[in-house]
């Protein structure tokens, strides 16, 4: 750990002077590996790392700069990409952007890259509107800004139905390296526009990959935005990914996260209702096995009256995996009429998984409704004999058991052909033979 | 006439759960082509008999024997003895969410043929099947792609169950209070269900408190269940008896 950082900080500063040192986020950039280097990266010390260690994703010799970047052709990168429906594609392969695969536009509104947006004097203003103004200043995400340069960059201006979802996938190929990743998502979003985002991380090789994302949305006056993750890197590759969203009045922001694969995944979610009348809502489904960990850490601050939040993770842990949930709800005094709803809930199918779960509620409003419930059980042993009373054998049953438990999350997915794929994929890692429905 | 097959033999059976002695020695003989109504008062141990004839592991035989056509189904699993042909409808179907009810019926369908020796029922064959069988029991096709059972009404659960027993075609069906939350016109289209899937190869055996079901699906022999044994045994007449005149006057013949 101490190596890696020492490491990062010594590659700052080569890294900076290739950039315009007069610019604005050379300030932030500046500011930011000075916080990485007090902070440092996080550790099971801290309250909301217990249960997380990054020892072992920290411990390779990773390359923050990928020495090559290979070529890869659309048959590369299909089977990752929800190819049946049209969408505009950001491709990044081995942290440059790659345009021969990518579909992006300026016409009525930006949907193209950060180095863009960072380095164009007619995207200052939006930058130095939004840019590094809710992500926290804690080590991980500080280390992330001292770094950004690429990633996504999305302004939707006001009132724009965005005509088709936006699929952003970051690819790896390094041959025989390990990298760590950066990459910086800045999504504006107008007043009264909606907008559908797919985010994925992917790795094509078996090297260790570790990627260290920072995404800051923001949701205008009456805005819709739907994001879809999803999370089934190859077992190699870590994750963390630092997702902050503000949201202003009638606003409703939407996320579905959905961890199947990697070796550490950890996902800090903030969400700031910063008006009236906002809806959030986050669900997510983790189905892990042998040496994955899948840590889930989600804040709900709840500023102003009649705004609703709604969480909703389910979990299924199998083999030696590990599971967290720490689910922080914040209510404001003056967050009269909040109703925040949150739920847990996990299925151990191994002896030697271990879950952890911890919901934090802090409600300083004296009229608001906060429900939570936490479970971590077993599969209904009556459900199991009614299928099994049909013919389908115990194994067979459970797996099928294991996917409606899952599967009922996805009843909110607003894309059918991802509600698809991740049932896909669902239904291949518990072995259920699906797809025939009238 | 032709000599029917014995489908179900049980010989003295016991069975206790939760360590509570419920059955006591039951013996009853069921052949093909026959309808067999088990009638009694609550708590005689009619659901647990059909929870021990499918297999339910809660259920513990104490004594005696459970033969379905020969064999002893001793340390036969639930989903083996629904492959060798028993069904039973629950008097409460279980709610599964995220599951819909056309990929349950399908993967039960081709896990039983698998069991079986055969391969998977052509798609087609089952979307034909599935749409005849709606018809027959008058179930919109929308409800297959609905969740199993998720929040139906208590006559749209009896009605999928035995919709599931048309699709599955069991040799022996137990329907465990199938009238129970049904109203007359549910009671009607279930019944006529059962009937019209009734054949010679197969037998029914029809758990109920009441008569009312007994009206449409005609018994050929009624057993009174009463404390864990058949104490009587008859014709439908049998049961317009008990309808009439309740439980009370068995209970006074056993004291005598």
């Amino acid at each position: 750990m101490l190596q890696l950082k020492e490491k990062l900080l010594s590659s700052f500063i080569a890294f900076e002077n290739q950039k315009d040192v007069d610019s604005y986020v050379h300030g932030i950039r500046t500011k930011a590996i000075k916080n990485f280097e007090k902070e440092g990266f996080p550790t099971k010390k801290m309250e909301n790392w217990k249960y997380t260690s990054l020892k072992k994703a920290l411990n390779y010799d990773y390359k923050l700069f990928p020495s090559e970047s290979q070529t890869l052709e659309f048959k590369d990168i299909k089977k990752y990409l929800i190819d049946e429906i049209e969408s505009y594609k950001i491709i990044f392969v081995d942290g440059k952007y790659c345009s021969h695969l990518s579909e992006t536009t300026h016409e009525g509104m930006d949907i193209c890259i950060l180095s863009s947006a960072l380095t164009q004097p007619k995207y200052d203003l939006v930058i130095e509107n939004y840019f590094d103004k809710i992500s926290k200043k804690d080590g991980i995400t500080c280390l992330n800004t001292a770094f950004s340069s690429e990633g996504t960059y999305i302004n939707i201006p006001n009132n724009v139905q965005v005509d088709k979802p936006i699929q952003v996938i970051y690819f790896s190929t390094g041959k025989n390296e390990s990298v760590l990743y950066q990459p910086r998502n800045l999504i504006v979003v107008g007043e009264n526009s909606h907008v559908e985002i797919i985010e994925r991380h992917q790795s094509l090789n078996n090297n260790s990959v570790l990627v260290n994302s920072v995404s800051e949305i923001y949701c205008n006056k009456r805005s819709i935005v739907k994001h879809y993750k999803i999370q089934n890197d190859k077992r190699n590759a870590s994750l963390i990914d630092n997702t902050f969203v503000s949201q202003e009045r009638n606003s409703d922001y939407n996320l579905h996260t959905f961890s199947l694969g990697g070796e550490l995944t950890r996902n800090n979610l903030s969400i700031f209702q910063n008006d009236e009348r906002i809806e959030s809502t986050i669900k997510g489904i983790t189905i892990i096995g042998e040496n994955q960990h899948v840590d889930h850490n989600t804040l709900i601050h709840h500023k102003k009256p009649n705004c609703n939040s709604y969480q909703d993770y389910k979990g299924i842990f199998g083999e030696n995996s590990v599971g967290v949930f720490n689910g922080q709800v914040l209510v404001e005094k003056e967050a009269q009429k909040t109703n925040a709803f949150q739920a847990n809930n996990n299925v151990l199918i191994s002896d030697k998984a271990t879950i952890n779960t911890k919901p934090q509620l802090e409600i300083f409003a004296d009229d608001v409704k906060c429900s939570h419930g936490c479970t971590v059980g077993e599969l209904d042993k009556n459900a199991l004999f009614y299928l099994r009373s049909r013919g389908i054998p115990e194994k067979e049953a459970t797996a099928l058991l294991m996917y409606g438990f899952a599967n009922k999350v996805l009843g909110s997915v607003s894309i059918p052909e991802v509600k698809t794929r991740i049932n896909n994929i669902i239904a291949n890692k518990l072995n259920v033979k699906i797809g025939f429905d009238i | 006439m032709v000599k029917k097959n014995i489908m179900l033999k049980i010989k003295n059976l016991h069975a206790k759960v939760e360590g509570k002695d419920i059955l006591k020695g039951i013996n009853l003989e069921i052949k093909a082509g026959e309808v067999h109504a088990i009638m009694g008062p609550n708590g005689s141990g009619k659901s647990t008999l059909a929870s021990v004839i499918t297999g339910k592991e809660e259920y513990e035989m104490t004594e005696g024997e459970i033969l379905f056509e020969k064999e002893n189904l001793e340390d036969i699993s639930p989903e083996e003895r629904a492959h060798k042909g028993i069904f039973m409808s629950f008097q409460y179907p279980i709610e599964i969410p995220g599951i819909t009810t056309t990929n349950f019926i399908k993967t039960a369908i081709n896990e039983t043929r698998k069991a079986r020796g055969q391969n998977d029922m052509p798609a087609k064959d089952m979307l034909k099947m599935l749409r005849e069988k709606c018809d027959l029991l008058d179930i919109d096709q929308k409800f297959l792609s609905r969740s199993i059972n998720d929040g139906f009404s208590g006559g749209e659960k009896k009605r999928n169950e035995i919709f599931q027993m048309a699709m599955l075609e069991p040799k022996l069906a137990i329907l465990d209070e199938t009238d129970s939350g049904l109203d007359i016109d549910a009671l009607k289209i279930v019944a006529n269900g059962v009937n019209k899937l009734k054949r010679q190869d197969n037998a029914v055996m029809v758990i109920t408190h009441y008569q009312r079901l007994l009206d449409h699906i005609i018994p050929d022999y009624v057993h009174v269940l009463f404390d864990g044994k058949i104490v009587k045994s008859g014709n439908k007449e049998l049961a317009v008896e008990l309808e009439k005149k309740g439980y009370d006057w068995i209970k006074e013949e056993i004291k005598e």
